[in-house]
């Protein structure tokens, strides 16, 4: 039998330890990257000439990112590695690919897909203003080109990113306004027994807030976010306390982000089964415990399969490879397996109590007023989206794109969708499961009518 | 969609809510007809909610052009009988050509159209790049038809599934039949479910799915079922008013684009996907989007800077004469066909759905469509 030809899709820690595991089991793994770079999103690395040491960028995470990119570094002779490449489509054993509008494809007998995750984003009257940035890019602006995204800058949103990024900023030197978390202190609190599941994330939990405080950052549980305020860009925050208190804020740039949602559109692609997720209120790839999908050949690690963080990304990484190696009829170690099960399943303990203390504000998404922009792209404003739904029957989120265009433009989706859901629901008093998803569609992201087809292999 | 009354006999019940059924719906109750619609899924999700959207008689086969004329009269008075315009622009369809055989092609087209009451404005290459300026250099010559243009199909089979319901109409979505039976002098529908529903006369429009049912009447087609290739660029300002094709005698090199009034530029031709009638599934293929890239290029150069978002495809029946199957069964009185318009049926659809409800309610129509029945396949298949 010829060598397999297995590809990974993405060199965050997920699809850096699939390649490991691969390359240790003697076989070469092409590796697909959009980024310039290996490391993903959360281990980005910095631009070529740029000096800041591991302990600056990366802070407690340092010693990971040097090990994760240590990692792929000396897989460097190993593995086939594209970076800068987006895979755009797949068909069938076939992979489409395209660098610097350079088409090409890639046959694979087995497929990792580890693409990752986006910010889970929520509409709010004045988000589409120049200076709101996802807490994603506020990360990556930091992270990878030492930039803020303003002098003063609001925080706002749930979940541990909007902790981490915020002590981020302040530890860089910018004035951070507040921290706006729309959840209650109090399923914080009631999630800590369930978060201790993994003692030290929790620390560091524990430790970006009590420096927030340090610093004299306010930091408000329970928001209400009521406008992002300014006539050209941010000139600040509206927002309602726990207490109901109307407040202001003056900043020229907002971070906003409500958790993550995973990068499927892949997995659509390669028909992959879904299913709604009722703990994280979004749909997901089916997949067991090691990755499998649906599809025979296709396999599912890190945030893009399920939005379980960094650390877990390198457990689900190898774990998809293992998988991999066992349905090829390589030699897998059992007890490997094992233990990288046990490590999975922690993760997901600890998601759960991630989960009670930062829940999706999905009453946010169904309130939102009439006349907010809701789908960016297109230009579809909440108000639009019911009364068209209504008037002409949209019992499905497909056909509210079919018929009113919301999650028809550039993002198809990727950043209206999940509030687009909401307000569908919330029309039609279903849940989210019955509004269904977008399917995905072809390129998976915009793909140049310059493109041209590499002349020869 | 769900209808007024619920009685289980209707004067007629239409199989499959695409353009052909809802507008023949629609314009049975104008005529004072009681209708029942049932549609697997919802109406206007298939073929007719995701082709191009061409409003184009030029370049029909001529047998097709009195009713393409009777669709076009329609299509102009869209507000006035379903309350909207379905985002259709009479802004003119242009065909072009890059060489001597498509020319003399386009131009014999245009002597013969006229006499069937389409007039076409054959354009050289000066006219055309003084017109056009943001066409390719290549194309020597041009046809224009100025009454022709294009529409959103996303909108118009809704439209008129809603107008139906608003006249009148019952409408039953998501709703599958299991059975089509003729006992005694009517027909009865069975669905998935249990429901059994009566009426005198049936029309069968469910498109590339409609083969077996005629089959099991009798009347077997060769109709042969593929998806066409589309594509859509990110908006840029509104230039390109006319919806444009290329005419070529080259297998594979045709391909049309339309700009949109919010600027995007939606395209398709090329090749056409392989579908899958029982998961009503197609999925485009990607080499596809690539082989339309450089013929899209060569007719609007100015694209090559721009980006697709989207990729979709449908799916269609094609007959091998490329005529569709509309008109009464040979077999048996009261069954009514129309399906197989072999990926051009957009445009004359309103007009499809005008002429079967004549047929079906007066036994005759004023526009001729003997070249359609179904008994031209009686002795091959």
């Amino acid at each position: 039998m010829a060598e397999p030809r297995v590809v990974v899709i993405g060199a965050g820690p997920a699809g850096i330890r699939a390649a490991q595991a691969l390359v240790a089991a003697g076989l070469r793994p092409a590796v697909v990257d959009e980024g310039l770079c290996s490391g993903g999103q959360i281990y980005r690395r910095q631009p070529a000439n740029f000096k800041r040491p591991y302990e600056a960028l990366y802070g407690f995470e340092a010693k990971k990112a040097r090990a994760v990119h240590t990692t792929f570094d000396d897989l460097s002779n190993a593995i086939d590695y594209h970076p800068e490449t987006l895979a755009w489509n797949l068909s069938g054993n076939t992979l489409h690919l395209v660098r610097n509008d350079i088409a090409d494809t890639l046959d694979f007998d087995a497929l990792i897909l580890a693409t990752g995750a986006t910010d889970r984003l929520l509409p709010l009257r004045g988000w589409t203003l120049p200076g709101c940035y996802s807490l994603g890019a506020s990360q990556i602006a930091l992270k990878a080109q030492a930039c803020a995204i303003g002098e003063r800058v609001v925080f706002l949103g749930t979940g541990p990113l909007l902790y981490l990024i915020s002590y981020q900023y302040a530890q860089a030197g910018v004035d951070v306004a507040a921290v706006l978390d729309t959840s209650p202190f109090s399923g914080q609190i009631g999630a800590l027994p369930v978060m201790a599941s993994r003692p030290s994330m929790l620390a560091k939990g524990l430790y970006y807030r009590a420096q927030l405080t340090a610093r004299r950052i306010p930091v408000h549980t329970s928001v209400i976010p009521l406008q992002i305020e300014g006539e050209t860009s941010v000139s600040g925050v509206r927002f309602r306390t726990g207490k109901g208190k109307e407040q202001q804020l003056v900043a020229d740039a907002v971070g906003m982000g409500f958790h993550l949602r995973s990068e499927t559109q892949l997995a659509d692609l390669a028909h992959c089964e879904f299913d709604f997720d009722e703990e994280l209120a979004q749909w997901a790839p089916v997949a067991d415990v090691d990755g499998r999908s649906s599809v025979p050949g296709v396999y599912l690690a890190g945030d893009g399969a399920r939005i379980l963080g960094a650390d877990s990304a390198e457990i689900t990484g190898e774990l998809a490879a293992l998988a991999v190696l066992s349905d090829l009829e390589r030699p897998v170690s059992g007890q490997r397996v094992q233990k990288l099960r046990q490590g999975r399943e922690r993760m997901e303990r600890f998601r759960r109590g991630l989960a009670m203390a930062f829940p999706w504000p999905a009453f946010l998404a169904r309130g939102v007023e009439y006349d907010v922009l809701l789908c960016r792209c297109e230009a579809i404003s909440a108000g639009e989206l019911r009364s068209s739904a209504s008037q002409c029957g949209a019992p499905e989120l497909n056909r509210a794109k079919a018929l009113i265009r919301v999650g028809m433009g550039r993002c198809q989706g990727r950043y209206c969708g999940h509030a687009a859901a909401e307000v569908l629901a919330d029309m039609r008093g279903e849940s989210l499961r019955d509004v269904g998803r977008l399917r995905g569609q072809g390129p998976v992201k915009p793909l140049s009518c310059n493109t041209r087809m590499k002349v020869s292999k | 969609m769900t209808g007024p009354g619920n009685n289980k006999a209707t004067d007629v019940i239409v199989v499959g809510g695409g353009i052909m059924g809802a507008s023949t719906a629609f314009f049975l109750r104008k005529r004072g007809h009681s209708v029942r619609l049932i549609e697997r899924g919802l109406v206007g999700q298939q073929a007719s909610g995701v082709n191009f959207g061409n409003i184009r008689r030029q370049g029909r086969n001529l047998v097709q052009l009195p009713l393409s004329n009777r669709a076009r009269g329609i299509w102009e008075r869209l507000p006035e009988l379903v309350g909207e315009n379905c985002e259709y622009l009479c802004t003119g369809q242009l065909r072009v050509s890059y060489d001597a055989e498509g020319a003399e092609d386009l131009e014999t087209y245009a002597r013969d159209a006229r006499e069937h009451g389409l007039d076409l404005e054959i354009l050289g290459p000066e006219a055309l790049r003084q017109r056009y300026a943001w066409l390719g250099p290549d194309i020597v010559l041009g046809s224009l038809a100025p009454q022709d243009g294009h529409a959103n199909p996303r909108l118009t089979g809704p439209a008129f599934g809603r107008a139906a319901l608003k006249a009148g109409a019952i409408i039953e979505e998501n709703t599958e039949v299991l059975a089509v039976e003729k006992t005694g002098d009517d027909f009865e529908v069975q669905i998935v479910g249990g429901d059994r529903f009566r009426a005198p006369a049936v029309l069968l429009a469910t498109g590339a799915w409609a083969g077996p049912v005629a089959a099991r009447f009798g009347e077997p087609v060769p109709m042969v079922s593929r998806g066409p290739h589309m594509g859509v660029t990110e908006p840029v300002p509104y230039r390109i008013k006319p919806s444009v094709g290329v005419k070529t005698r080259v297998p594979g090199e045709t391909v049309y684009l339309r700009q949109v009034e919010r600027g995007n530029i939606v395209f398709g031709g090329g090749m056409r996907n392989e579908v899958d009638l029982e998961a009503i599934r197609v999925y485009p293929k990607p080499e596809y989007t690539l082989h339309q890239l450089p013929l899209l290029q060569r007719v609007l150069p100015g694209i090559e800077k721009l980006r697709i978002i989207r990729v979709w495809s449908g799916i269609e029946g094609y007959m091998p004469d490329d005529q569709p199957v509309m008109g009464p069964s040979g077999k048996l009185p009261g069954l009514y066909y129309a399906f197989g318009f072999s990926g051009a049926g957009f445009q004359i659809g309103p007009g499809v759905g005008d002429v079967m409800a004549e047929l079906i309610a007066t036994g005759a129509t004023s526009t001729p469509i003997e070249a359609f029945d179904i008994r031209r396949f009686a002795a091959t298949a």
